[in-house]
């Protein structure tokens, strides 16, 4: 970065920090503080589509549809993350791999699986082995937003669906009354009620997700907590910078921004809270 | 989850339309990246060690182009079979048990007796003690069935700060990794007890059924020990070490 880096092992200590806090690799730690922020506030808006549709289905008048969201808010919620981004998303992987294998090879005569291997043709791999390496980190990266979205919004749609059922009858009764349509009155009534009842669910959500990103080092995105591993780790000689085991200071600086963050966020969910509890007949919207 | 292979599906043939496939080799080299002098992750954020020199000529005399990618230790092989990359060079041992799940191509490595290190002075119980060892090494294996008691880290680094903080009474590694850590440590760790020879040599890693490349691999070995660069090679990254083939 400055010109007197060259040299590192002569320099004072001014310097050297000044040196060592701009390498390549440190700056990528602080570029994937922008990969976590990112990934959180795509995810969001995925998740609550997915609980949503969660929650829809599960107070479905159709039968079926009743069953398959019950099934999916029960089903993947009993499942631990962890076996879910290995096993689950490594299939799902493996499913558009497969697909494009049998559409643009289809004279390909080996079979795809071959004892423990995964094997397709070359120009069916996502992403193509020749990409570059960001490529196939993005690529990870939208497996990690699908991944995160679909654990994370059956979660969602069991809240929804209880702030849905929390939404007293009486005020539907009424609505009903009033000739409102059944449309009308879940537009009308039931949706703006039910937030008050679903944001401590959501915002509880919220947070274990800012927790749960280290899960992306699984899908091959480096994530802080990588980099704070990989960077406090004692350096020997061999790297232009050796330093002793400097852990504990990197986990410091993530400390201080995953309070940050929590605080923020949860000076943005008090805001909210009074937001949609303005004039509802709770305890929130008297006072 | 209908839904989600629906969205799959579609995403699957619009991007498999809009790509098309290039025509040099492109080999994927998958490496720990926390395993000096073997591989690691140098200031500039690139895969550096004997390995990357090793991978980046035995690529250029396979006729390859190859990208470096890093993936934890514990899914290395998963990840190698799943065909996220395409090799596996990372001081990786030649063991039976791996060869029944991956191949591997001959050794570039001679095997290298592990060691035990602790702390300076203090003489621990290897066979009763707490021992480090990081997860699914031949180390760990070896320290499971010696009558110790085993704590298993994820990197090679942890096992050693966890002798440093006195939550292991010593680490059991490879002697190559540990020569430059004792060194480092400027008389704070020291090797105790014997050499233990356990393990092959070090080889690469590949998928069964890639032959293909494992052959190629294999002659571009062969060739770097004829002509001595592999020797080279070894002493230039193992201070001096001396090998023949």
């Amino acid at each position: 970065m400055f010109e007197y880096c060259a040299d590192p092992g002569s320099l004072d200590s001014l310097q050297w920090w000044s040196c060592y806090l701009t390498t390549v690799k440190q700056v990528m730690f602080y570029k994937s503080f922008g990969t976590v922020l990112a990934l959180l506030f795509l995810t969001a808006p995925v998740i609550l589509l997915f609980g949503f549709g969660g929650a829809m289905a599960r107070r479905s008048r159709v039968l079926p549809l009743r069953w398959f969201g019950l099934a999916y808010s029960s089903m993947v919620r009993g499942i631990p993350d962890i076996i879910f981004f290995m096993f689950a998303l490594i299939a799902l992987d493996q499913g558009i791999e497969y697909i494009r294998h049998i559409t643009l090879c289809p004279d390909w005569t080996e079979p795809v699986r071959q004892g423990n291997d995964f094997v397709v043709c070359p120009q069916a791999k996502m992403p193509l082995s020749s990409a570059p390496q960001w490529v196939h980190q993005i690529y990870g990266f939208f497996l990690a937003v699908i991944g995160f979205a679909f654990v994370f919004g059956a979660f969602a749609a069991n809240t929804l669906y209880g702030a849905f059922q929390a939404v007293p009858h009486a005020q539907l009764e009424t609505a009903a009354a009033f000739g409102m349509s059944r449309a009308k009155m879940f537009r009308r009534i039931l949706l703006p009620q039910m937030w008050v009842y679903a944001l401590p669910g959501l915002s509880n959500l919220w947070m274990i997700l800012i927790k749960a990103t280290p899960l992306l080092f699984l899908l091959g995105v480096q994530d802080i907590v990588y980099w704070a591993k990989e960077l406090g780790g004692a350096k020997t000689a061999r790297f232009t910078y050796p330093h002793g085991d400097w852990r504990l200071g990197y986990f410091l600086v993530l400390l201080v921004f995953y309070l940050a963050l929590t605080w923020l966020s949860e000076r943005v969910f008090e805001r909210l809270t009074r937001r949609v509890s303005r004039g509802q007949a709770t305890m929130g919207g008297t006072t | 989850m209908k839904f989600l292979v629906k969205i799959a599906g579609i995403a699957a043939v619009a991007v498999a339309f809009a790509v098309t496939g290039a025509s040099a080799k492109t080999i994927r080299m998958g490496t720990e990246g926390a395993y000096p002098p073997f591989n690691f992750v140098n200031d500039n954020g690139q895969v550096d060690g004997f390995e990357r020199e090793l991978g980046d000529e035995l690529c250029k005399r396979a006729g390859y182009t190859c990208t470096w990618v890093t993936n934890d230790w514990d899914s290395i092989i998963p990840n190698l079979v799943s065909g996220n990359y395409d090799t596996i060079i990372a001081g990786m041992s030649i063991t039976p048990e791996r060869d029944k799940v991956i191949d591997f191509t001959q050794e570039y490595f001679p095997p290298d007796p592990s060691s035990y290190v602790a702390l300076a002075g203090s003489n621990p119980n290897l066979k009763g003690g707490v021992i480090a060892a990081q997860t699914n090494t031949i180390q760990a294996n070896y320290v499971a069935s010696s009558g110790a008691k085993l704590v298993e880290f994820a990197t090679a680094d942890e096992t050693i700060a966890a002798v440093k903080s006195g939550e292991a009474d010593a680490v059991l590694a490879d002697t190559a990794y540990l020569k430059d850590i004792v060194k480092a440590s400027n008389g704070e760790l020291a090797f105790v007890g014997d050499k233990i020879y356990i393990g092959g040599g070090v080889g690469m890693g590949i998928r069964e059924s890639d032959t293909e490349l494992k052959d190629k691999m294999n002659a571009a070995i062969s060739s770097m020990k004829k002509d001595g660069s592999l020797s080279a090679l070894i002493a230039k990254w193992f201070n001096g070490r001396k090998v023949t083939w």
